[in-house]
């Protein structure tokens, strides 16, 4: 295994790509500061989409802020904590854009839900629709809306 | 974008930035993942499928939310706790958020110190991490045997509304829980392994003759972080929405 050329130095951060050779165990390192941060973020963001529910916030703005405050956790965690931020794009790409593709389902299952909440108004329910799919457990109330 | 750190796998040759730079890699008569060793790049495909598996899971929790005409039980109330006789909602999802959140900083740290050979706190942390994911199992045992001895939740219906919330919910938090189980065993392996000094004599792991290096707390921790990704996912769509 190559000798490291002085290069074990966690602030230095980055190599120089063409840096020579390389020691077998110094991969991602990066300063411990950085982790620590996004710890902190990530704990401030859990607290918020937790307060989000505490102050029943409702509708639009409950879900959109569900959804900024998830994202931002999942980009936190993918970029950092699982070191996208430092790989080559390569990987990067393979990776992350596959995932693209799952976009697609969730159109198809967002139709195809309300397809069959349309249809089962349609054929059981005379007004309001009345619970007809499921046994339910046997002290189930029935449900009204 | 920050410049992508080198691995062990010997000399990564310089590249064009960009788009070019992916083409580039990828044509090569070589290796794709130029300075990605072998482990982490199968640990990162695998998380991939795991991502499509679990992304199927909550798009058909999504599709039986948006079809039934049954009201769906609000988890702010199935979730809540009493504490000191005051009912506050979600509280022990919201603590087990905080428990995963921290087993992903611990795992982080360990990472840190494997790659600075500094074995015993790399043992500690990785432990750490094994010992909040543990916690976290606990709790959702206790949540389970809450909902389905106190509350009456079962796969094909429960008390509170559409049947298909306890589908959904054995499902999805099933499926997760497992995953975090499997990581707890292998973070208690990988631990010992640190702690015996095999990763810093090399030595060959189980089922494999590759030297052993501190890349595998790293794949690990990716296993890891994953987990916890995923559950800001089930968090957000299934205990919030």
């Amino acid at each position: 295994m190559a000798h490291a050329e002085g290069q074990h130095h966690p602030a230095a951060g980055q190599q120089h790509s063409a840096a020579g050779g390389q020691h077998h165990d110094q991969g991602q390192q990066h300063p411990l500061g950085i982790y620590f941060k996004i710890w902190g973020l990530l704990f401030v963001l859990s607290t918020a989409s937790y307060l989000v529910d505490y102050f029943h916030f409702q509708g639009y703005l409950r879900w959109t802020l569900i959804l900024v405050f998830m994202l931002l956790k999942a980009g936190l965690i993918v970029a950092v904590f699982m070191h996208m931020l430092w790989e080559r794009l390569a990987i990067v790409y393979a990776i992350l854009v596959p995932p693209l593709l799952l976009l697609v389902l969730l159109g198809i299952g967002a139709i195809e839900g309300d397809h069959t909440f349309f249809t089962r108004g349609v054929f059981f329910g005379t007004g309001s629709p009345t619970p007809v799919q499921g046994t339910g457990s046997a002290a189930a109330p029935a449900p009204h809306r | 974008m920050a410049q992508p750190a080198l691995t062990g796998t010997g000399e990564a040759l310089p590249r064009p930035e960009g788009l070019q730079g992916i083409v580039a890699d990828w044509s090569s008569d070589q290796r794709a993942f130029k300075n990605v060793p072998w482990g982490k790049a199968m640990m990162w495909i695998f998380l991939l499928s795991d991502t499509f598996i679990f992304s199927s899971f909550l798009i058909s929790y999504m599709t039986v939310r948006i079809s039934t005409t049954v009201p769906w039980p609000n988890p702010s109330e199935v979730f809540a706790l009493t504490i000191g006789g005051k009912s506050i909602p979600l509280i022990l999802i919201a603590i087990m958020t905080f428990i995963l959140i921290s087993s992903s900083g611990t795992m982080v740290l360990a990472v840190n110190f494997g790659y600075r050979k500094e074995r015993v706190k790399t043992f500690v942390f990785l432990l750490l991490t094994a010992a909040l994911g543990a916690t976290f199992v606990g709790m959702q045992a206790f949540e389970w045997t809450k909902l389905i001895v106190d509350e009456g939740v079962r796969p094909w219906g429960n008390p509170m509304g559409a049947a298909q919330f306890g589908s959904s919910f054995f499902m999805i938090t099933g499926f997760h829980g497992t995953h975090v189980s499997i990581g707890v065993i292998f973070l208690i392996i990988v631990a010992i392994k640190v702690l015996r000094g095999d990763l810093d004599r090399m030595r060959p792991g189980f089922m494999t003759g590759r030297k052993g290096s501190y890349e595998i707390v790293e794949t690990m921790g990716l296993y890891w972080h994953f987990v916890d990704l995923v559950w800001v996912f089930i968090f957000a769509v299934f205990y919030l929405w």
